[in-house]
């Protein structure tokens, strides 16, 4: 492959398509295929069939509205619809040229205009399964440009430049811990993408892997060149069949196309990638345990030092970045570390994409600049809360997160703005609550999650998320007093400077943030046995005092 | 080839060259442990003693490694799942719109605890950590197949529906 | 010509000492006098981390280390003792304690249990938490030794000897979170097991979830300083 062929393919597709008066882009994502969303691409081809008029109808990934699924993306009109069925199929098809169809019509501007899309640049504008299509996107340029021009360190250089940071939830620097893994002698290496996307509530990588596989590849193949390694593995939840199925065939065009194997590019350059299933366990998104899972171990992690960067998959130097990470490396090296780095905020650059659900009117993905408030997001483009109830709180970062309330809304999204309110960025879930959620009913339901989450090998995590959840759940009930609440508070401490690893170390966030913010629950709970949501099970427990009394 | 004889295919069902076949294209190597068990798994809907104790001898792995290591993961199940399985996702996204009620129904009607059979095998009731469908939340799956935006009543049809036809 | 020694100076709890490059601060420590308290350790094996009681504070760092694992380096300053470390030791044994049922008045190895020495060691006076007292099973099928999962603190010393120095991998643990379990085979009882019924595992057993039948109701000491003499004779030094 040299680059003039690959301008070659991509004008071919794009001809391909412009032969075309209209496109029908109908979503395959995990969300409108649960609305038969094949059924309504069986349905429209059949009807274009029938009605003779040139257009062509294809399967997308994601195009972020869950809510309003199925979706169908008219091009070039840029028509979006919602809520299409199979029935609707044939007006939708008659309206072709004329008016659109206002019936169906999302009227969503505001949910779509305050997005910006790098990440999802090409959900639900091209069909995953089709290599061709990516390219015809502008795919693998990034790849050819690198290989064919720029030695490993100028890449490691771009993307230092760029600003980015990892995205599974650290927000440590990419562009360093490339340059750790160079740096680590010329011997074997390997590049892992963590796509084992655990934190309930957040669904950015499935979205990712599902619509653009490609993107991540080539992501892969680039972090591959950078840091010397030659195999990759892609490390997916088993719970995720159609993003394994789609990356597995995009992997196989992939190397058809030349873009994995030997002399990748016309160089001599040599990567591929395997998948590996997660079997779920939450922990296994920690980077040692996931190494353990790919050896085939149970997913515990171990003491670092030694970093993965030094001694990772059998005890060979490895990388590993999130899906989002990966699938953000070709726009940079494409348009520039410059173009990057000026979107965003001064230490948080870019764009990151959010699992935007809860209480809220338009559920869905969402990718928006860094910088922008949890009020926009959450009242501009999430439409706000539904049917009259009042907001009460965001949850950010899963069960290793917090919960942040009304006074905090206008906090602008960054790692460092969500971690200094007691919340972090995690991967990407964002949970809107109204004045139907418990809060310490909330932080009940993260530590039983980190409870039958943790892998068990070290005491303060295995014993002590059993503790708290033993006291939180006293709390609930109505029965805890407040030397209960000072020893969860004590616990909290411990758990999170003891433990062995990110799991355990951030199990007490939900609790602390809670606790922060939302303390009067707490002390109603306890001292009123009131649950103002209306959830626990402590109402009616009258305070002991109050029963001698009566 | 290892050094000392393979263990034999336990019996003469051909889904054990399936289970083999994933151990051979590793090349016996023992970090395909876990890839084997998610085909046998796939083959056989669970893991019994016999699969666990040929896999682990063909690749040469500890029964007790073995057996921890299916016992960590919760999507190997040690147990044949029912007739029919209903998965409630009790994710964050779907906790926050009333998981909680429709795991509460289903108990209720199957008289069963999360991650049970019915006496009968005819219905698996589970639990999932996110299946990555919130923006549908509350959801369940029936049979493998995705329901978004499940109601607590809508589930105790499907329910009554699977046992009405046993 | 054997190669040049790496050595390192560092500063342990204000005393300045030397090491190999290639030790831990945890073997430094010990070598100096310098007492940190650990369970799931034991010279001769191989080191997880796992306890957390051997946590300690680097100079410069807002995270703490333990010192099982942390290979020393040139100019650290350690402290192995604070008030913040004691607490947190003291709480760790707590939750163990409470975890699943350690009542050291009817247990076989009263007065030999290192759980109950380094409780006192710490000062240790009385257990916060609620016992959770799970029902777990008493293994009584191998001919010479009892399995009490009831007084297991899952230190794995028992996996990392029977696969490291027995070499027969019949302990490993199961389940994960607060339902783990050390488990031999196929969750077989022990008994019918692969057991070698070599015992390394019930002399390094710290507390008395693996005992010898014949030591019930008198004194049962455990004798763990075999592994490294093992490992030295294996080595041919």
């Amino acid at each position: 492959m040299t680059s003039e062929e690959l301008l070659q393919i991509a004008e071919a597709s794009t001809a391909e398509h412009e032969q075309f008066d209209f496109q029908l882009n109908v979503c395959m994502g995990t969300g409108c295929m649960s609305q038969h969303s094949d059924k309504v691409k069986a349905a429209l081809t059949e009807e274009v069939a029938k009605s003779g008029k040139h257009c062509h109808v294809r399967q997308t990934g994601c195009m972020g509205l869950c809510a309003a699924g199925p979706l169908v993306l008219v091009e070039p009109t840029e028509t979006r619809y919602g809520n299409v069925h199979e029935a609707d199929a044939k007006e939708l098809v008659d309206s072709l040229g004329g008016k659109p169809l206002e019936r169906l019509e999302t009227h969503l501007d505001k949910y779509f205009q305050g997005q910006q899309h790098i990440v999802l640049e090409n959900s639900g504008h091209i069909d995953p399964e089709k290599i061709d299509e990516y390219i015809g996107r502008d795919g693998y340029q990034a790849l050819m440009t690198a290989l064919t021009q720029m030695d490993p360190q100028t890449v490691i250089e771009q993307i230092s430049k760029s600003g980015l940071r990892g995205r599974g939830g650290g927000g440590y620097p990419t562009g360093l811990k490339w340059g750790m893994v160079a740096k680590a002698g010329k011997g074997q290496k390997y590049v892992i993408c963590n796509g084992d996307e655990g934190d309930p509530g957040a669904f950015m990588d499935r979205s990712v892997l599902e619509s653009d596989p490609q993107r991540v590849i080539e992501g892969m193949a680039i972090a591959a060149y950078a840091v010397g390694a030659s195999k990759g593995y892609v490390y997916v939840r088993a719970e995720y069949p159609l993003a394994i199925s789609r990356l597995t065939a995009s992997l196989r065009e992939a190397r058809r196309r030349g873009f994995l194997g030997s002399n990748i590019c016309g160089t001599t350059f040599a990567f591929d990638i395997e998948i590996r299933l997660g079997a779920g366990a939450f922990v296994c998104g920690e980077e040692t345990a996931l190494i353990a899972s790919i050896e085939g171990q149970r997913g515990q992690p171990r003491p670092r030092p030694p970093y993965p960067a030094v001694s990772g998959l059998w005890g060979c130097p490895t990388l590993i970045n999130n899906v989002e990470t990966f699938a953000n490396i070709a726009p940079i090296l494409r348009n520039g570390p410059q173009w990057y780095s000026s979107i965003g905020t001064e230490r948080s650059k870019g764009t990151k994409v959010f699992a935007l659900t809860g209480k809220i009117a338009n559920t869905g993905l969402v990718e928006i600049p860094m910088g922008m408030t949890l009020r926009e997001i959450i009242f501009e483009i999430g439409g706000g809360i539904p049917n009259g109830h009042t907001f009460k709180a965001v949850q950010t970062g899963g069960p290793s997160g917090g919960c942040l309330p009304e006074e905090h809304l206008d906090l602008s999204v960054s790692y460092d703005a969500l971690i200094s309110a007691g919340s972090m960025m995690g991967s990407g879930g964002m949970i809107v609550m109204d004045d139907t959620s418990c809060m310490v009913n909330v932080a009940r339901f993260f530590m039983e999650f980190c409870m039958t989450e943790s892998c068990g090998k070290c005491v303060p995590c295995r014993a002590g998320t059993a503790q708290m959840f033993d006291l939180l759940t006293k709390i609930c009930d109505g029965e805890a007093t407040h030397a209960d609440l000072d020893l969860l508070i004590d616990l909290c401490d411990v758990v999170k400077n003891t433990s062995l690893c990110g799991l355990g170390m951030t199990a007490p966030n939900p609790v602390l943030s809670t606790l922060r913010y939302f303390k009067h629950e707490y002390l109603e709970h306890i001292d009123n046995k009131y649950c103002r949501a209306g959830v626990c099970a402590c109402a009616g427990k009258a305070p002991a005092k109050e029963e001698v009394t009566a | 080839m290892p050094a000392y004889p393979m263990p034999p295919l336990p019996s003469e069902d051909k889904r054990w060259k399936i289970v083999n076949g994933t151990m051979r294209r590793h090349g016996f190597a023992r970090n395909a442990l876990i890839e084997t068990l998610h085909t046998a798994q796939s083959s056989f809907g669970y893991l019994d003693d016999v699969a666990i104790r040929f896999v682990a001898r063909s690749l040469h792995v500890p029964l007790s490694q073995a057996y921890g290591v299916v016992t960590f993961y919760h999507h190997f199940s040690l147990k044949p799942a029912g007739k029919h399985t209903c998965t409630v996702c009790i994710g964050t996204a779907c906790y926050i719109k009333g998981a909680d009620k429709l795991v509460a129904e289903a108990q209720k009607y199957l008289k069963i605890k999360p991650g049970q059979t019915t006496p009968d095998g005819n219905i698996s009731l589970m639990t999932a950590r996110c299946v990555g469908a919130c923006g549908r939340a509350p959801v369940s799956l029936e049979d493998g197949e995705l329901v978004g935006l499940m109601e607590p009543a809508q589930l105790l049809k499907k329910l009554e529906g699977w046992a009405a036809n046993d | 010509m054997s190669p040049a020694v790496d050595v390192k100076t560092l500063v342990i709890d204000g005393i300045d000492v030397s090491a190999r490059a290639d030790q831990t601060v945890l073997e430094v420590a010990r070598e100096n006098n310098i007492f940190i308290p650990t369970l799931c350790h034991l010279d001769g094996l191989s080191d997880v981390g796992a306890c957390r009681l051997c946590l300690v504070e680097v100079k410069n760092s807002p995270k703490l280390f333990p010192a099982c694992v942390l290979k020393v380096e040139e100019g650290m300053e350690v402290t192995t003792k604070s008030d913040r470390l004691l607490h947190y030791r003291q709480t760790i044994l707590e939750l163990l304690f409470a975890e699943r049922n350690h009542v050291c008045s009817v247990c076989v190895t009263n007065n030999h249990c290192e759980l109950q020495a380094t409780a006192q060691s710490q000062g240790l006076t009385h257990v916060r938490l609620p016992y959770r007292s799970p029902r777990l099973g008493v293994d009584a099928s191998n001919e010479r030794f009892v399995a009490d999962q009831n007084r297991c603190i899952l230190c794995t010393r028992c996996v990392r000897v029977c696969d490291e120095i027995e070499g027969a991998h019949v302990w490993d643990v199961m389940g994960r979170g607060i339902d783990s379990m050390v488990i031999t085979d196929l969750m077989q009882p022990w008994g019918e097991s692969s057991c070698t019924r070599c015992g390394k595992c019930v002399n390094v057993c710290p507390t008395g979830a693996l005992f010898d039948k014949t030591k019930v109701g008198s004194d049962h000491p455990k004798y763990p300083d075999f592994v490294p003499y093992l490992n030295m004779m294996r080595e041919g030094r």
